[in-house]
């Protein structure tokens, strides 16, 4: 008896809680790290970008307006979820990223800690970057946090889930929305994870992952005029530029590249999230 | 905000003669009252101390400041409202008033003196045909706690004697207890007792404790037939402030255009030196208007304050700093 | 009638040299370029003095002696650090009145401004962050969170004194050396700072000043040894210093134009709400990146509204920024007045409505009268663009949301306004306003402790509070 023929998955885009192919129709090859075949992911093209853009945009007002503790409990809920699939993700990072199982194992768990780890800011956050400022005048002046809004993400090429868990959980637990580019070479944890991403309570829109080329993609976010932030995390030396200075078009605010390696099972810190966050300070009068 | 339009004040934009009967309208109960005066634009306290602050750094040199003295002094109600009080210290008082420096007669007199009811005749005697005004505190003044009736008989008694203007004080108590009713009838009341005599109507601001109390009590002043309204007794503290007497100069300002009829204001108390005067006349030219820069529309309430106007006036003529001892204590 | 008799100010306590070098490591020096700017009273376009062009050897002059200074100020105990920078405070309070007076002559504001506002927000600032000096490690940085190195910085001209503490005293602070371009228009109290800090014996090269215009801020901006760029200023500049520092590992904050919206409710105290919108547009001849140029008031009061605000606006008192009864002094420069009448034209040919009061205009000097333009629409060009300018564009709205739906209706957001007497539908405003500040029930109110800056095009980066120390230091 012959062993039985596997399903295979289709790797398609995350667009708007949707799984679309891209509207160009074009797919790439994608490989393991012995360089087997593994898939055809979708090619997205400059109009899915754009689509990701507006889908996250009209995520936007609902999921800043989320309170804090429901971020955290979605958050939360997506580190659950995430658990619950851990060996098809050990399986993929294996695949992808040459990894054998014990340290894919590492790497999954401390996705799912990171996750675990984000979701518990949502509601601390703004205690720790507002503020209570003491005027010299009749006036309550408090500062608070507000998201930037809609962040582009180009994500780390190597660290396929735990890179872009990380760069991804910093920017929607303070209530951005935002389009991701993952990893062009392991680009198939990053559709897993949109799978876990759709099934975890978290609206759709507010995350949105685009497989294909960084060079190809990023640079028509970064000038993209209703983007406001870019996390070039992923972006090597040429890119980084030129997305720096499309970015500069609409004032972006504009993650750089690290100057060093990053270790991604290192204690992030807070930066991830404060470079996408806005101080607001509001003013009244105290009197009679 | 609730306009005058909606209880009737005011029948179309000018026509002024409409809003003699209405006004019944609005104070037909102590609820429409009540919805009138909260109807009103609140009063941010920050936001008008600012304004009144920002007006007192106003800087009135050389000629403006000669006129704004003798503006002053033209505006005073010279005023002794002590339990001491005598018939000789009211007429002392009274010779100061049409002379304020009996070596310069260059020196306007005062607008008026103000004193108890019981020394209204003796005060009108000493001012003869001067032009000085006299008027008389009534209504139980300072508190205000007494039955309708004598309020009105102590009104009747100071206009019989020959008092050309009342200082009434309103009910604070019945204020604040929200029975702007009662106070209102008792505004008219006084009002229909002083006959031909102009009546100020004291809100007691310091007692009021908020600005928007202020502008409410204004209102209803104005409402009940108040020709002026007056800052406080200036036995209460804090008295008169600029703060406060801004918000009456809007109230007189927004009651002219809204209801058509011009109303003057009265700070009292507290106001002892020539920049505290030159500081209300800011206050009048840059919020009521110029129109209200006259003794007929603007008074100020005050005893010690014309000796520093004088001291001020002789140094701008002189050019040499000027003593008390100089000036009568009168 | 009470008229008031002229109230001047006396010039006298200042002494203005006829030309200026520049200050570089604690010295006054020639340019090395020939570039010679004259800076003018824009009141009597009197020449008050000639100022030195700094080109690009210059500015490298000033960033090596700010990069030497770097290693002793940025080792010095902060305590020490707190010491000058207090002493520079301390002479700023001592020498508030000569420095009033000497920008109110370069720049054009009221002396009641410069006096009241600016001189005392200055001296607070410093006072403020010498505080930090020596606590930077409790300030939710970091255990030892380090200075940068060189900050290059760049102000505009409608705060000249106030921008540049704005921009020195954090950065001094935190442990960073300085060179601080002043806008070519308004360079004075920046020279005279220049004498304050050799007064308070600072290190030479901590602060240098470095005259000069967009060539000058260009050449300081990309200077490869500059670590920090600081910029106030315009949007358009600030985009291209956004572009110009992409790629390297500067740090950035810039602080941008504004259009903001003053949004009046018709359970607005109106009062203040009528002296809120006055303080909003025409406070500093409206030369204000978050001035509230665009009045959003509530249909239901808009004509008792406006009333007020025209009663009101024909109380102004324009003329001599040095008479200390001035409300509203002179426009910065000729260019800027330029821009001012040219975008008021578009305004009355795209069919608002103009209104000024009766304002007598001096002969001599730039001058633009308070102006209103009621039947403005979002599409409008002075709906849209930043005026700088005393020019008030009125729209009218009918529900909260429409309300916010216009007031963010913009690419920037620095500021905005709301007047309601109702403390629920304040905070729901405050909290769907896409701007860094909001003014509820006040407006234009500036403080060391309170986080200032923008969201959107507005640009980036807090100044102020100890949001404002982020920007000095590395994380």
């Amino acid at each position: 008896m012959s062993e039985r023929l596997a399903v295979r998955k289709t790797y398609k885009l995350f667009i708007g809680g949707a799984f679309p192919r891209s509207e160009s129709g074009r797919s790439y090859v994608v490989s393991s790290s012995k360089g087997e075949f593994l898939a055809n992911a979708s090619k997205a093209s400059r109009k899915d970008a754009r689509e990701a853009v507006a889908a996250a945009r009209k995520a936007f007002p609902g999921w800043s307006a989320a309170t804090a503790y429901n971020r955290g409990q979605i958050l939360y809920r997506v580190a659950e979820m995430l658990e619950g699939r851990r060996s098809q993700f050990v399986a993929e990072l294996v695949d992808a990223d040459g990894v054998g199982v014990r340290k894919a194992g590492e790497l999954v768990d401390a996705a799912v800690d990171r996750l675990v780890w984000y979701a518990g800011w949502s509601d601390k956050i703004g205690a720790i970057r507002g503020s209570a400022n003491p005027v010299a005048g009749p006036y309550f002046n408090l500062s608070s946090t507000e998201p930037t809004g809609v962040v582009a993400v180009v994500a780390p090429e190597a660290g396929p889930l735990l890179g872009l868990v990380s760069v991804i959980a910093p920017v929607i637990v303070t209530g951005n929305t935002c389009v991701v580019v993952a990893s062009e070479r392991a680009p198939l944890p990053s559709i897993t994870l949109a799978e876990v991403l759709a099934t975890s309570d978290l609206p759709g829109g507010v995350v949105n992952i685009l497989t294909g080329s960084a060079a190809e993609i990023a640079p028509w976010l970064a000038g993209h005029m209703d983007v406001n932030a870019i996390d070039l995390t992923g972006a090597d030396g040429e890119l980084a530029v030129t997305c720096e200075e499309a970015a500069a078009e609409n004032l972006k605010r504009v993650l750089r590249p690290p100057a060093a390696k990053v270790d991604w099972l290192a204690d992030p810190g807070t930066e991830r999230m404060t470079a996408f966050l806005e101080t607001k300070t509001v003013w009244h009068p105290i009197g009679t | 905000m609730v306009s005058l339009e909606s209880f009737g004040l005011v029948g179309d934009a000018g026509a002024v003669s409409t809003t003699t009967t209405p006004l019944a309208e609005v104070a037909a109960s102590n609820s429409t009252l009540r919805a009138f005066l909260h109807g009103l634009p609140g009063v941010d306290r920050v936001g008008a101390d600012a304004r009144a602050a920002m007006l007192g750094t106003r800087s009135i040199k050389t000629t403006s400041k000669k006129q704004a003295i003798d503006l002053a002094i033209r505006m005073v109600d010279l005023t002794t409202l002590e339990g001491a009080d005598t018939p000789g210290k009211v007429k002392a008082m009274c010779a100061k008033a049409i002379h304020p420096d009996p070596t310069d007669l260059s020196v306007p007199s005062v607008a008026a003196v103000c004193v108890y009811p019981d020394l209204v005749a003796t005060a009108v005697q000493a001012l003869g045909g001067s032009g000085v005004k006299v008027a008389s505190v009534a209504t139980a003044f300072p508190s205000g706690r007494s039955s309708l009736e004598v309020k009105v008989a102590d009104t009747a008694l100071a206009v019989a004697d020959g008092a050309s203007e009342i200082d009434m004080v309103i009910d604070r108590g019945a204020f604040l207890s929200g029975d702007y009713l009662k106070v209102f009838e008792q505004i008219a009341a006084v009002k229909a007792a002083c006959g031909s005599a102009h009546l100020k109507v004291i809100l007691e601001t310091g007692e009021l404790s908020t600005y928007d109390n202020v502008r409410r009590a204004s209102w209803l002043a104005m409402i009940a037939g108040a020709d002026f309204i007056k800052t406080s007794t200036g036995k209460v503290s804090p008295a008169a402030t600029l703060p406060v007497t801004l918000v009456m100069l809007e109230a007189v300002r927004d009651f002219l255009r809204t209801a058509g009829r011009k109303v003057g204001v009265k700070p009292a108390g507290g106001i002892r030196t020539t920049k505290d005067a030159i500081k209300y006349l800011v206050l009048v030219n840059e919020t009521a208007g110029p129109d209200w820069i006259d003794p007929d529309w603007f008074r100020l309430g005050a005893s010690s304050l014309v000796n520093d106007l004088l001291m001020q006036r002789q140094k701008m003529a002189t050019g040499r700093y000027a003593g008390p001892d100089y000036f009568t204590l009168d | 009638m009470f008229e008031y008799a002229p109230a001047p100010e006396s010039r006298a306590i200042v002494d203005i040299k006829p030309s200026y070098g520049l200050f570089i490591n604690g010295e006054w020096v020639e340019p090395l370029g020939e570039g010679r700017e004259k800076t003018v009273n824009p009141a009597s376009e009197e020449v008050l003095a000639e100022i030195a062009v700094a080109s690009e050897a210059d500015v490298d002059r000033a960033v090596q002696a700010a990069r030497k200074a770097f290693t002793g100020w940025s080792a010095m105990p902060g305590s020490e650090r707190a010491k000058y920078i207090f002493r520079i405070a301390r002479i700023i309070q001592e020498r508030a009145r000569e420095l009033a007076v000497l920008e109110s002559l370069d720049n054009g504001k009221p002396i009641r401004e410069s006096r009241d506002v600016d001189l005392p927000l200055v001296a607070a600032h410093f006072f403020y962050y010498a505080g930090w000096a020596d606590k930077l490690s409790y300030a939710g940085f970091g255990p030892s969170p380090q200075p940068l190195g060189v900050a290059g910085q760049i102000i505009p001209w409608n705060f000249p004194l106030l921008m540049l503490a704005w921009k020195i005293a954090p950065a001094l602070a935190c442990g960073n050396t300085v060179v601080l371009k002043p806008a070519e228009t308004t360079p004075l109290t920046a020279l005279a700072f220049a004498e304050i800090c050799r007064q308070a014996d600072l290190p030479p090269g901590v602060v240098n000043i470095v005259t000069g215009a967009g060539e000058t801020g260009g050449a300081l901006v990309r200077h490869p040894d500059v670590d920090k760029v600081a910029f106030t200023g315009s949007t358009e500049v600030g985009r291209l210093i956004a572009r110009s520092v992409a790629g390297s590992r500067k740090k950035v904050t810039l602080e941008l134009g504004g259009k903001a919206a003053n949004i009046v409710f018709e359970d607005a105290a109106l009062d203040q709400a009528v002296e809120g919108i006055v303080n909003g547009i025409f406070f500093n001849q409206g030369h204000v990146c978050c001035a509230g140029s665009r009045l959003l008031v509530q249909e239901s009061v808009a004509d008792e509204l406006l009333e007020a605000l025209k009663r009101r606006l024909s109380t102004l008192r324009l003329g001599d920024p040095l008479d200390k009864n001035t409300d509203i002094g002179a426009i910065n420069s000729a260019a800027q007045l330029a821009k001012i009448r040219e975008l008021s034209e578009a305004g009355e040919a795209e069919g608002a409505e103009r209104w000024s009061p009766a304002c007598p205009i001096p002969d001599k000097g730039f001058w633009f009268p308070p102006t209103i333009f009621t039947g403005v629409a979002q599409s409008h060009r002075i709906a849209r663009e930043e005026i700088f300018g005393p020019v008030l564009s009125v729209l009218t709205f009918r529900t909260p949301a429409e309300a916010i739906e216009k007031a963010n209706n913009t690419p920037y957001g620095l500021s905005a306004g709301v007047w309601t007497e109702k403390g629920s539908l304040m905070l729901w405003m405050a909290s769907r306003l896409r701007a860094g500040v909001v003014w509820s029930n006040t407006f234009n109110k500036f403080d060391p402790t309170s986080p200032f800056g923008g969201y959107k095009e507005s640009g980036y980066g807090r100044e102020g509070g100890r949001h404002g120390l982020e920007a000095y230091l590395a994380l």
